[in-house]
């Protein structure tokens, strides 16, 4: 996903598994690999860590706050509680 | 090799700012102001913040807006550190921080994490079950009140403005940083008017 997204988009967490490929550095966490969310807001740009960690040309990627049911990704969960994460953008696809 | 692990630290750390400085890196004085922040870094900075944004409405403003900001308002070194938000408990809502994939902490506001932060018991169920875990903490968050664990996971560092506890009216600003606990700006505990009433924890 290339354009930048507005407070209250649907996203899917981008189900792929980097690390299945070979050595990485991942900031978006497994639970959320696959799962549907909703941007809160924007925090800004940020060189990719991914490419940090190696050393390589970062670019500078946004970064978003994205909410996610706590029911959506655990069947047992009963309440409206929430988790906020902070993601990047390449890792983010219309739900 | 033998040579290396031989060296005094204190000359090993010479050497090594001897070449961060040649190399364009960090200057001797970039070092010593970053030494200065860690230094001064503990969590009764944030406990200031926090107490100034209960008694100050627009400094609360400014520290849900832009929290690195607001600390740097009140003398708290940001420099260099990472981008710091502010995420405000209220009656409908409770925050709690954590960061499963490492450590990550708001360390120019709060020190360093106390040991079960980085624990993998904490990090798994603060997502997994986060109820049961504040439970254990002694924070009993109402059902019909929502709960948002903020993973935190890449460039910012994130801290809970906890809600101002009931009968602290007359409490002056410092009175009220005394009852601010590290905890408390995690979201595992609440502060209460323990401090006042002389209660030990």
């Amino acid at each position: 996903m290339s354009e930048a997204l507005a407070a209250g988009s649907r996203i899917k967490v981008r189900d792929d598994w980097p690390e299945a490929r070979g050595p990485c550095h991942i900031r978006t966490p497994h639970y959320l690999r696959g799962r549907n969310g909703v941007v809160l807001r924007r925090l800004g740009s940020f060189p990719n860590p991914e490419d940090l960690a190696f050393a390589l040309p970062a670019a500078v990627l946004p970064l978003y706050h994205v909410a996610f049911r706590r029911a959506d990704i655990w069947p047992d969960v009963t309440t409206d509680d929430e988790l906020l994460v902070e993601i990047y953008q390449h890792w983010l696809e219309p739900a | 090799m033998s040579d290396i692990l031989e060296t005094g630290g204190e000359q090993l750390l010479a050497a090594l700012r001897h070449v961060l400085e040649g190399k364009g890196i960090a200057t001797t004085d970039e070092i010593q102001e970053r030494m200065a922040v860690t230094d001064a870094a503990n969590p009764g900075q944030g406990a200031r913040m926090v107490a100034k944004a209960w008694v100050d409405p627009a400094y609360r403003r400014a520290m849900l807006q832009d929290g690195a900001a607001a600390a740097e308002a009140i003398g708290i070194p940001m420099r260099g550190m990472p981008p710091l938000g502010v995420l405000e408990n209220t009656p409908e809502t409770h925050h709690l921080v954590v960061c499963t994939l490492c450590s990550c902490y708001p360390r120019a506001v709060l020190g360093y994490p106390p040991f079960w932060f980085k624990s993998a018991a904490y990090r798994a169920r603060a997502v997994r079950d986060p109820r049961g875990l504040l439970a254990e903490f002694g924070t009993l968050i109402a059902p019909d009140r929502k709960l948002r664990v903020i993973d935190s996971t890449a460039d910012y560092r994130w801290m809970v403005l906890p809600m101002r506890p009931a009968g602290t009216e007359g409490s002056s600003e410092s009175e009220l940083a005394s009852l601010v606990r590290e905890g408390d700006m995690i979201g595992v505990t609440v502060p209460a008017m323990r401090a006042l009433q002389g209660e030990k924890r």
